[in-house]
């Protein structure tokens, strides 16, 4: 009986998580669970497919994981939220990551920081209102040769001053509409 | 595969090597530079000048000098090219054919790469690392036959221990001990673990050894699987490497491919399977049991010790737990022979050690030397000093769990005692120049932050305490703190170290009672006006133990 419920609510759960069934994403998503044969000390690789095919975890997706893996959801959730790579909230379109390792930090990471900060209108890990930018901070990228370093939209760029930066930074601002102001 | 397969692969690489090769970094310094522009266009030009039998372009790994990437050395004349942007890569190979080079030259002869060794960077920059021949030609995966054929578990990890090896993670257990314990613990299975979750801010070398020479340690994993009796191995790499990722994934598979892991490798009994375990960003998970718990599934939080890993390790199985420094010795090791390895260092450090020179200094990279170099030669030579006319003030080794050494005290040799009496420690090898315009005690207000961010909560001493000394710090910086609250400092920095539950813990006061150690002038000048210290002219209470540096993530890498 008990197996039959648990079999339901992975239905539903299934349902309500992939409304159109045919997605594509969900389908990658299946074949690293198989990949990993359902063993649930695959979670955290599970959890980087995931992340990296939906761009966030969103609840739905880690209650469908923890189906999928036979975990409680409090474990999934735990181990979501315990990392600083997985997030949970969706990022803006345009990401803007200045490294504060040491090294950068020695050479001025954070002037970089305020600089950019104070154009967009938002503080590090939040995004701005309209969903186009999210400034993130990391602990060390570990190309410390070229610090102080900067990763725009996945790109590395060492060397940085804030006026470099902000010029890169503006050029998404003149195309879109990012910044409150 | 046989060995005269192996030596099949050897001589093919040789025949078809062209008289020139022209060597470009993309390492992941490099690429951030540009470098994968900087290849094509040398390929391009390769092919449109019609030099396709004579010049080969070879992707290769770093090369040390990151400051300059991106790099490009050709062969056999050894001429080094710098920060080579794409519009110049065709005049190197224009170069080969008589025309003028407009790329700007470096000089391989400086101080710099005259002053290194080459043991774990030996075929860094040299090799292809997505090209197993490519590592197989530089003599790759004959030690593992040797092994196999000529050599018993036990005589392997003798040869181990009379090396001298000891953990590169930061720790410094001696590897053929920590071998040995493991190959005699009972279990039903045995698991080897590479830690590559190089976390502590500053240092790239595991990056740049995974980048540059994957095949090395997939080659000291299985040689460590033989020695204690296991057929399963794990790397456990940072998340914030992908590249590293990448190349692991492909080396994982060629070696398969041949037969050199997977089943009956080397058509030998022994199995040996590899798989990779990314991580997702927590520092803490460089603490050994953090560490297996993460590999596991779980929350990185560590347990307490003992049970060690040797003892009861991944699944309650007796694990061997070794940095990837660690592991990219074994090979050589067991080719040159233990009596070479133990030639070089000091009596008690042997080998050498990569570090990563970065911060105000003019030449910054990877830097490889033999255990026991002075701490000026690394800085004032191979670093060329301050840029810009400025002047050194210290040196931060070991990360978040390191101290800082003053200027003063740079002929201090670098190997494991000397560094744990100054107060630091070698760590995993990262060494960061500050200079005059670094406030000490925000040196130390930075490291606390990191330690206070990356605490796991699971212990109140470091999930509490270093919250107290960020605050204590940040009140000394504002200048609203008085000589009472530097006492305090001392004393929470006191419990802190020698009450948490594991490394990140007890060793993250280092860097504050370090700076308090050598650098309290400048503590002292931040104090309110009017305060005790001040007003007496008074040294305030200088108790800070020198013999206490403890590893940073607890065993890794021991």
């Amino acid at each position: 009986m008990t197996t039959l419920t648990s079999e339901m609510q992975k239905k539903k759960a299934t349902a309500a998580f992939t409304p159109s069934s045919g997605d594509p994403r969900f389908e990658l998503l299946e074949a690293t669970l198989k990949r990993h044969q359902y063993r649930q000390d695959a979670l955290i690789e599970v959890l980087h497919a995931a992340q990296k095919l939906f761009g966030f975890l969103e609840p739905a997706l880690l209650r469908f994981v923890a189906q999928q893996l036979k975990l409680p959801p409090s474990r999934v959730y735990g181990v979501a939220t315990f990392y600083h790579l997985f997030t949970l909230e969706p990022r803006g379109r345009h990401t803007c990551i200045v490294c504060t390792g040491t090294a950068c930090y020695v050479k001025g990471a954070n002037n970089l920081l305020t600089a950019v900060s104070q154009v967009i209108g938002v503080e590090p890990g939040q995004t701005t209102p309209n969903g186009e930018l999210t400034l993130r901070t990391v602990r060390c990228l570990e190309p410390c040769g070229i610090a102080p370093v900067a990763v725009l939209d996945g790109t590395v760029h060492g060397h940085e001053t804030p006026e470099t930066l902000l010029e890169q930074v503006k050029g998404w601002l003149s195309s879109g509409t990012v910044g409150s102001a | 595969m046989e060995l005269s397969d192996l030596l099949d692969i050897v001589a093919k690489e040789q025949q078809s090597r062209p008289p020139h090769q022209v060597r470009c970094c993309t390492a992941a310094g490099c690429l951030s530079a540009n470098s994968a522009a900087v290849l094509t266009r040398l390929r391009d030009a390769v092919r449109e000048s019609g030099l396709i039998d004579r010049v080969r372009v070879a992707s290769v790994g770093c090369m040390r000098l990151c400051c300059q990437g991106p790099l490009v050395q050709v062969d056999p004349s050894g001429e080094l090219y710098q920060q080579v942007t794409p519009d110049h890569a065709a005049s190197i190979v224009a170069r080969l054919n008589g025309g003028t080079v407009t790329a700007q030259r470096g000089d391989p002869n400086s101080p710099f790469f005259a002053l290194q060794a080459s043991v774990i960077l030996q075929n860094s920059g040299h090799i292809e690392p997505e090209r197993i021949e490519s590592y197989i030609a530089a003599e790759g995966y004959q030690a593992l036959y040797h092994v196999l054929h000529d050599l018993t578990p036990q005589q392997v990890i003798e040869e181990i221990t009379r090396s001298g090896l000891r953990g590169r993670g930061g720790a410094a257990y001696p590897t053929g001990v920590k071998w040995a314990t493991v190959a005699k613990n009972p279990g039903q299975r045995k698991y080897v673990v590479c830690n590559a979750d190089e976390g502590d801010p500053g240092a790239f070398m595991n990056r740049s050894v995974l980048e540059s020479d994957p095949h090395r340690v997939l080659e000291g994993m299985a040689i460590a699987g033989y020695a204690i009796g296991s057929s399963q191995g794990y790397i456990y790499v940072r998340g914030e490497y992908p590249l590293a990722v990448e190349r692991l994934q492909t080396a994982i598979q060629q070696a398969r491919n041949l037969g050199l892991l997977g089943s009956k490798v080397f058509a030998t009994p022994f199995d040996f399977r590899i798989d990779l375990r990314t991580g997702a960003g927590a520092f803490v998970c460089g603490e050994e049991t953090a560490l297996m718990a993460s590999i596991m599934g779980q929350r990185g939080t560590p347990t307490p010790r003992p049970p060690y890993p040797a003892e009861r390790g991944l699944w309650g199985m007796p694990t061997l737990l070794n940095n990837v420094e660690t592991f990219a010795n074994v090979p050589a090791i067991l080719r040159r022979g233990a009596d070479w390895f133990a030639s070089i260092g000091t009596e008690k450090s042997k080998g050498t050690k990569v570090f990563c020179l970065t911060g105000k200094v003019v030449n910054t990279g990877l830097v490889e030397v033999p255990l026991g170099t002075p701490l000026r030669r690394i800085v004032e030579d191979i670093g060329g000093g301050a840029p810009g006319g400025g002047t050194i003030k210290a040196v931060q080794t070991g990360g978040p769990s390191g101290g800082c050494i003053p200027a003063e005290l740079f002929d201090t040799p670098v190997d494991y005692g000397s560094l744990a009496r100054l107060g630091s420690i070698m760590g995993s090898g990262g060494m960061i120049v500050l200079d005059q315009s670094n406030n000490m005690v925000d040196v130390a207000r930075f490291f606390m932050e990191f330690c206070m961010d990356e605490s796991c909560g699971k212990c109140i001493p470091c999930r509490a305490g270093t919250v107290q000394l960020y605050r204590l710090l940040t009140r000394i910086l504002e200048g609203k703190a008085g000589a009472e609250d530097v006492q305090q400092l001392e004393a929470l920095c006191d419990m802190v170290k020698h009450t948490s539950l594991c490394g990140l813990g007890q060793a993250a006061p280092n860097p504050t009672l370090s700076t308090l150690r050598y650098f309290r002038h400048e503590y002292e000048a931040l104090l309110k006006p009017g305060s005790p210290a001040q007003r007496m002219g008074l040294p305030l209470v200088a108790a800070v133990s020198g013999n206490g540096a403890s590893s940073a993530k607890g065993g890794e890498g021991q």
